[in-house]
């Protein structure tokens, strides 16, 4: 394995060039959305100024090539988590977007009343709401795995609340709030042994790790570009072939047809029947820059490096009275979230982005993880590849800082 | 950005490690409840009105100093006044926080309040500033439905 050129890495960010207040910008929330390397931003750039056309409809160059480059980047992602098919990737927005499509066309026709859809306590409310909402829409029940006091999720409670009326398993591959790497493959084997099937937000995962969805064991795998170098507005949801082809289609339109009469629309297989309309092309050509540019790094190397910033932000952040760290799981990556003696969060997010230091400070969508622990917000700092232990350092000034302002 | 100072000025600081009139108000004839979502800021606030002057105002809730150093700096302020006084020193005040960052505000009216007038180099923190009087406005309303700064 190789580690990782910091230097090099920054230089591939423009902007870190950035000054924030008069400061040189520390950008800790690439949890909330990533900063784009040049190579990312150039492949968009060369998209729309060199072969810009709409995909699957032309005969013309252009158009062949637009289509060629996107079918591209759908290989790409597919070998990037491993999938065994690149039919098997649909593109879509984000990985809201990708629960709400399992949520709405796979698991509405399927649930009836008294059935169960099994969550856990450290969900983003992405993977909270569009299960209430299909649970609302069928009868269905929403039963939540709780997390111990260290935010790891309690495996003989989730194996328990498992039951024979268990439809879907929904869980993250890491919390958005604690960095909590869950335990997927045992989780998944667990879930699929009682007949459900499990579906996997990965927002937080492919950013930091290797994925392979089969070994995971996953059933649907989604997750956002945005969250990993690529552009916003681009996302995948992985599901097995089978299921895609048992997913009715969600949005009808254009793309996503094989015929059509006012009679009778015969629906075009997966993935083409969830991506009616014209999809966002330059965000796909975007993603497949992403794990070109990510793979040239190596995800193990990334994954190093990041684990390593974790650990020393866990103890510098740790040593400074007045500091609380919200959860210790047994195995973290990405991202912590403290507290900062009885100072609120935006307190403390105005603050250190006065020292140009940007992290994210609320409820980070997670609200009954917010409950669970009993505090309103926290200051989540999160890690990319092109932080380093000086950035940590950083930090840890400006929280003194806040505790200074407060005394 | 100003100096982090003109945000958190010993003013602000004070009341929001001491807040003035916080608890429940059992006299209260009017109540409403804020909230930002976007932070989680909860604020409750009673008001006891007699004849058309608010005789006294307590609030409950937590916040994030600057919705809790504006909510008790505003109890503080509209105790004794007129509900039409209130809400004039509400407009005073909402110019004030809102005003672009270059233009001139005559703070001198708003006594106290004049603290957090920093806030209009904070775009995001406005809400916060806000919420206490948006609050107000809607106990005296008498509106039922809690007040969202979203």
């Amino acid at each position: 394995m190789s580690a990782l050129d910091l230097e090099a890495v920054r230089k591939q960010f423009p902007i870190l060039a950035r000054r924030v207040h008069g400061k040189p910008l520390v950008f800790l929330d690439s949890a909330a959305s990533s900063q784009k390397p040049a190579a990312v931003i150039e492949a968009t750039v060369d998209y729309y100024g060199r072969l810009h056309a709409n995909v699957h409809r032309g005969v013309h160059t252009l158009s062949e090539e637009a289509t060629a480059a996107y079918e591209a980047a759908r290989r790409k992602v597919a070998e990037f988590i491993h999938a065994p098919s690149e039919r098997e990737v649909v593109f879509v927005r984000g990985t809201t977007e990708g629960i709400n499509l399992v949520s709405q066309g796979f698991a509405r026709p399927r649930l009836e009343p008294g059935d169960e859809v099994l969550v856990t306590t450290l969900e983003h409310h992405s993977n909270i709401v569009p299960w209430q909402i299909v649970c609302e829409q069928t009868g269905a029940r929403l039963v939540v795995a709780p997390i111990d006091a260290r935010g790891d999720v309690i495996v003989e409670e989730f194996a328990r609340l498992l039951s024979p009326r268990t439809r879907i398993a929904a869980f993250a591959h890491v919390s958005n709030v604690l960095g909590t790497v869950l335990p997927v493959a045992e989780l998944a084997a667990l879930a699929r042994r009682a007949g459900a099937a499990v579906v996997i937000d990965g927002a937080q995962g492919v950013p930091h790790m290797p994925v392979d969805v089969q070994a995971l064991g996953a059933d649907f795998y989604a997750f956002s570009g945005h969250k990993m170098y690529a552009p916003t507005g681009i996302g995948v949801l992985w599901g097995r072939a089978e299921l895609l082809e048992a997913t009715a289609p969600w949005q009808g339109g254009g793309s996503m047809i094989r015929s059509v009469t006012f009679e009778k629309t015969e629906f075009a297989h997966a993935p083409e029947r969830f991506e009616a309309g014209t999809p966002d092309i330059a965000g796909a050509i975007g993603l497949g820059a992403a794990i070109d540019w990510l793979g040239a790094l190596g995800l193990d190397a990334v994954h190093a490096h990041e684990s390593d910033l974790v650990a020393y932000a866990r103890a510098r952040l740790g040593e400074i009275a007045g500091v609380r760290l919200i959860g210790s799981p047994r195995e973290q990556v990405g991202v912590i979230s403290f507290l900062v003696g009885d100072v609120h969060a935006h307190d403390v997010g105005t603050i250190l982005d006065g020292e140009g230091i940007a992290v994210r400070a609320g409820h980070h969508c997670a609200q009954p993880l917010m409950d669970f622990y009993d505090v309103p917000a926290t200051s989540r700092a999160s890690f990319a590849v092109h932080n380093g232990r000086d950035d940590v350092d950083r930090l840890c000034a400006g929280v003194r800082r806040v505790l200074e302002i407060f005394a | 950005m100003s100096d982090l100072r003109e945000l958190y000025q010993e003013v602000i600081l004070d009341h929001t490690k001491h807040p003035r009139n916080f608890g429940m108000l059992e006299s209260a004839t009017h109540r409403a409840q804020g909230h930002n979502p976007l932070c989680g800021d909860q604020l409750a606030l009673f008001v006891e009105v007699a004849g058309d002057r608010l005789r006294d105002l307590r609030f409950a809730g937590r916040g994030c100093a600057i919705s809790t150093a504006s909510a008790s700096l505003l109890t503080e302020a509209v105790k004794g006044r007129t509900t039409a006084e209130a809400h004039a020193l509400f407009e005073r005040f909402h110019a004030a926080v809102t005003a672009p960052s270059d233009a001139p505000v005559d703070t001198a009216p708003l006594g106290k309040l004049a603290a957090l007038a920093g806030v209009r180099e904070f775009p995001m923190r406005v809400k916060c500033a806000s919420l206490a009087w948006h609050t107000l406005e809607a106990a005296l309303a008498g509106k039922s439905e809690p007040v969202s700064t979203e």
